[in-house]
C-alpha cells in the first residue's frame, strides 16, 4: 500500500484544467508518449429525467492507467462512471448526452450492444455483491456467460482470477462453499475476481473500498497495482489519500447550485495527472477541497 | 431523576449507581404489561389450534386405517364403516392438474411483474387484478368453471376440478412469488448485470435460485389452500365411489367428502367425514414438511 505513485509521464502534457475549454478530439493524438486513450470524453452530462445531474465532463482515460474520481457527494462522479459500461440504461429516466467514445466508437451509438459493452468493461460495486453461489461459481459466471463451458478451462480462469484477485491462498480448498461465508474485504475481492474473469479491458471501481476496514483497503489498493499493467481501471473514491496513493491521473469533481431547481449539479472541475492534482493544483476549488479547506 | 442535576458535588451521584434504574415506574410497567400481553395474546391463539388439531384426532384417529385409506367410499350413506380411497385419489390427482397448471404459470406471471413490467401501467393492473382475485370467494371459482368448461362439454370431471382450484391458486402463486423475487438484493441484478448477463439470464441464474426457497413455500401455500377447498369442486368435479386416477370423468375430493358425509344424519357417515378430515389434515403436513425439506436442500446447495 505504501507503492510509490507511478513515475510521472516523460512528458507531462495536462489536459486543459477547465474543461469548458476542450475542443473535442484535441487530447486524442496530441502525445505519442502517452499511453492509448480508452475512453474519450467531450461535453458528457448525464440527466434524470429532466434533472441535469453532471455537466459538461471532458476527460480522457488512458489505457493500464489507474484514474481517479474525487470530490463530494452528489458530485456526479459515480454518475460519469456508471455511463462507461452503460448501467445508468437500468436507471429509468437517465440519459447521456455529449461525446462518450470507447476507442473511437460511440459508447452509446445506435449499434452498440450494452450488453457487449458489460462483457469489455467491467465493474465493481461500494458494497460487496457475491452472488448466493459457491466461490467458484461465483467467479465461473462471467466466462461461463461467454459460453466458456470446459471444466478445466473454467477451473484454470478461476485459479488464475482468484490468484490476481490475492484471494486464491485463502479459499483454494473451500471453492465449493457459500461466498456468503467470506469476510467483507475477501468479498470484495472475490467481486475483483470475478469481473476480471472475463478478462474485460477496463474494470471500473465505484468505491471499493468504502466499507472495508484499513487492512482490507490496503489489500484492494496493493492488488489494484498489481493487476494495472493489464487492465485500465477507474476508480472513484471518497479517499484522498487513496487516489494520491493508487492513481496516475486524478479528476476532481465539485457540485454547483442549479438555477433550474435547489438539486445541486455536478461538474469536472480539474482533470491532471495525480501528482499535480495533489501538489499543484491549477484550480483554487481543487486546493482547498484536498487540503480540507472545501467550503 | 430530577435530582441528578442539583445533587451536591460530595454525595454519590445517583447517576453512576448502575443498580437504580433511571426508567420511570410507568415505563417499566408498561414493558411488564406488554410482555404479559404477547404471552397472553400466543397462548390464545394456540387455543383454537389445538382444540381443532385435538377434536380431529380423537374423533378420526379410530376410523383411519389401510382399509379407510383404499376401500371405495359405500354408495349408502348409512352404512358404517371405511372407505375413503377415491376421496384421496381424487384430492391428489385434481391438485396435481391445479398445481401443474397454476404454479408456473404463476411463477412466469410474477416474473414478469418484479423483472420487467414492473411499475408499468399493465403490470399494475395485473397485480391489482391478482390482488382482487385473491379475496374472491372459492364457489365463484367454482361457477366460473361451470359456466365456461363443464357446460360447454357436458360433463363434471376431474379436469374441471383442477381447473377451478388453477384459478383459486393462480392468484397466490403470482402475489407470494412476487414477493419473494422483489426480496432479492438490487445489487444481485446489478453484479449481473454489469458482467454482460441479459435479463433473462440474470432472472434464471441468479434472481430465481435466490428466491427459490420462498417461492416453493408460497407455492406449498396455495397447494394445501386447493387441497382443503370444497365449494368449487361440489361444482365441477361431480362425484365417484370408486377410485379414478383419469383426469376426465367424474371424479372426488376428501374436502367434497367431508362435506356430503358429514351433514348427513348418520353415525357412520359422520365417522367417515372426521376420518377423512384427519386424513386430509395429515395429507397437508406432510406435503408442507417436505416441501419445506426440498426447499432447505436446494437452497443450501445453490448457496
Amino acid at each position: 500500500m505504501t507503492q510509490p505513485v507511478s513515475p510521472p509521464a516523460t512528458v507531462q502534457t495536462t489536459v486543459p484544467p477547465r474543461p469548458q475549454t476542450t475542443a473535442a478530439g484535441s487530447g486524442a493524438s496530441r502525445d505519442g508518449e502517452q499511453p492509448a486513450i480508452v475512453f474519450e470524453v467531450r461535453d458528457l452530462s448525464v440527466y434524470y429525467g429532466n434533472f441535469r445531474a453532471v455537466r459538461e465532463v471532458n476527460l480522457d482515460i488512458r489505457q493500464t492507467e489507474i484514474t481517479a474520481f474525487i470530490g463530494p457527494s452528489g458530485c456526479g462522479k459515480s454518475t460519469v462512471l456508471r455511463c462507461f459500461d452503460r448501467m445508468n440504461d437500468l436507471i429509468p429516466g437517465a440519459r447521456a448526452e455529449g461525446t462518450l467514445n470507447y476507442h473511437g466508437v460511440p459508447l452509446y451509438g445506435p449499434d452498440v450492444d450494452p450488453v457487449e459493452v458489460r462483457r469489455r468493461i467491467g465493474m465493481v460495486f461500494q458494497k460487496p455483491n457475491p452472488f448466493p453461489k459457491s466461490i467458484y461459481d461465483n467467479v465461473a459466471y462471467g466466462p461461463r456467460l461467454g459460453g466458456t463451458r470446459k471444466r478445466a478451462a473454467l477451473d484454470s480462469i478461476v485459479e488464475e482470477s482468484l490468484t490476481k484477485a490475492a484471494l486464491w491462498d485463502e479459499v483454494k480448498d473451500r471453492l465449493k462453499e457459500s461466498a456468503l461465508g467470506m469476510s467483507g474485504g475477501q468479498q470484495q475481492r472475490l467481486c475483483i475476481a470475478r469481473a476480471i474473469a472475463t478478462r474485460p479491458e477496463v474494470v471500473l471501481m465505484d468505491e471499493p473500498c468504502s466499507a472495508l476496514d484499513p487492512i482490507a483497503t490496503a489489500r484492494i489498493e496493493d492488488l489494484m497495482q498489481e493487476i494495472k499493467n493489464e487492465f485500465t481501471i477507474v476508480i472513484v473514491t471518497h479517499n484522498m489519500q487513496q487516489a494520491a496513493r493508487v492513481s496516475d491521473a486524478t479528476a476532481f469533481f465539485s457540485t454547483e447550485i442549479n438555477p433550474e431547481s435547489d438539486r445541486r449539479t455536478g461538474l469536472l472541475v480539474e482533470f491532471d495527472r495525480t501528482e499535480t492534482i495533489f501538489s499543484n493544483p491549477s484550480d483554487e476549488r481543487t486546493e482547498n477541497y484536498i487540503t480540507g479547506r472545501f467550503g | 431523576m430530577t435530582a441528578t442535576l442539583t445533587a451536591e458535588p460530595d454525595a454519590i451521584q445517583p447517576d453512576y449507581d448502575i443498580r437504580t434504574s433511571t426508567m420511570s415506574l410507568g415505563r417499566r410497567l408498561r414493558n411488564g404489561l406488554a410482555s404479559v400481553f404477547m404471552v397472553g395474546t400466543f397462548i390464545v391463539a394456540t387455543i383454537p389450534l389445538a382444540m381443532v388439531s385435538w377434536t380431529v384426532l380423537s374423533k378420526g384417529l379410530s376410523m383411519v386405517g389401510p382399509k379407510f385409506l383404499t376401500e371405495d367410499i359405500p354408495r349408502q350413506y348409512r352404512s358404517v364403516g371405511p372407505g375413503m380411497g377415491p376421496a384421496i385419489v381424487g384430492t391428489i390427482v385434481m391438485t396435481a392438474v391445479a398445481s401443474l397448471l397454476a404454479i408456473p404459470l404463476g411463477v412466469l406471471g410474477a416474473i414478469y411483474l418484479s423483472e420487467y413490467g414492473r411499475q408499468k401501467p399493465f403490470a399494475r393492473l395485473v397485480r391489482t387484478m391478482a390482488d382482487v382475485m385473491t379475496g374472491v370467494p372459492s364457489i365463484v371459482m367454482g361457477l366460473f368453471i361451470f359456466v365456461a368448461f363443464v357446460l360447454p362439454y357436458g360433463q363434471k370431471s376431474g379436469l374441471a376440478g383442477g381447473l377451478a382450484l388453477a384459478c383459486l391458486m393462480l392468484p397466490i402463486v403470482i402475489r407470494s412469488s412476487e414477493e419473494m423475487l422483489r426480496l432479492v438484493p438490487e445489487d444481485l441484478r446489478a453484479a449481473s448485470t454489469a458482467l454482460g448477463a441479459r435479463r433473462w439470464k440474470t432472472t434464471v441464474s441468479v434472481v430465481l435460485p435466490a428466491a427459490l426457497t420462498g417461492i416453493t413455500s408460497g407455492a406449498m401455500l396455495a397447494i394445501a389452500r386447493a387441497a382443503g377447498e370444497t365449494a368449487p369442486l361440489i361444482a365441477t368435479a361431480g362425484v365417484v365411489y370408486s377410485a379414478n386416477w383419469s383426469i376426465s370423468g367424474q371424479n372426488t375430493a376428501l374436502s367434497a367428502q367431508i362435506f356430503r358425509n358429514a351433514s348427513q344424519p348418520f353415525p357412520g357417515a359422520q365417522a367417515r367425514a372426521w376420518g377423512a378430515a384427519l386424513t386430509l389434515i395429515v395429507i397437508v403436513f406432510l406435503f408442507t414438511v417436505a416441501a419445506r425439506i426440498v426447499a432447505n436442500r436446494f437452497s443450501s446447495r445453490t448457496i
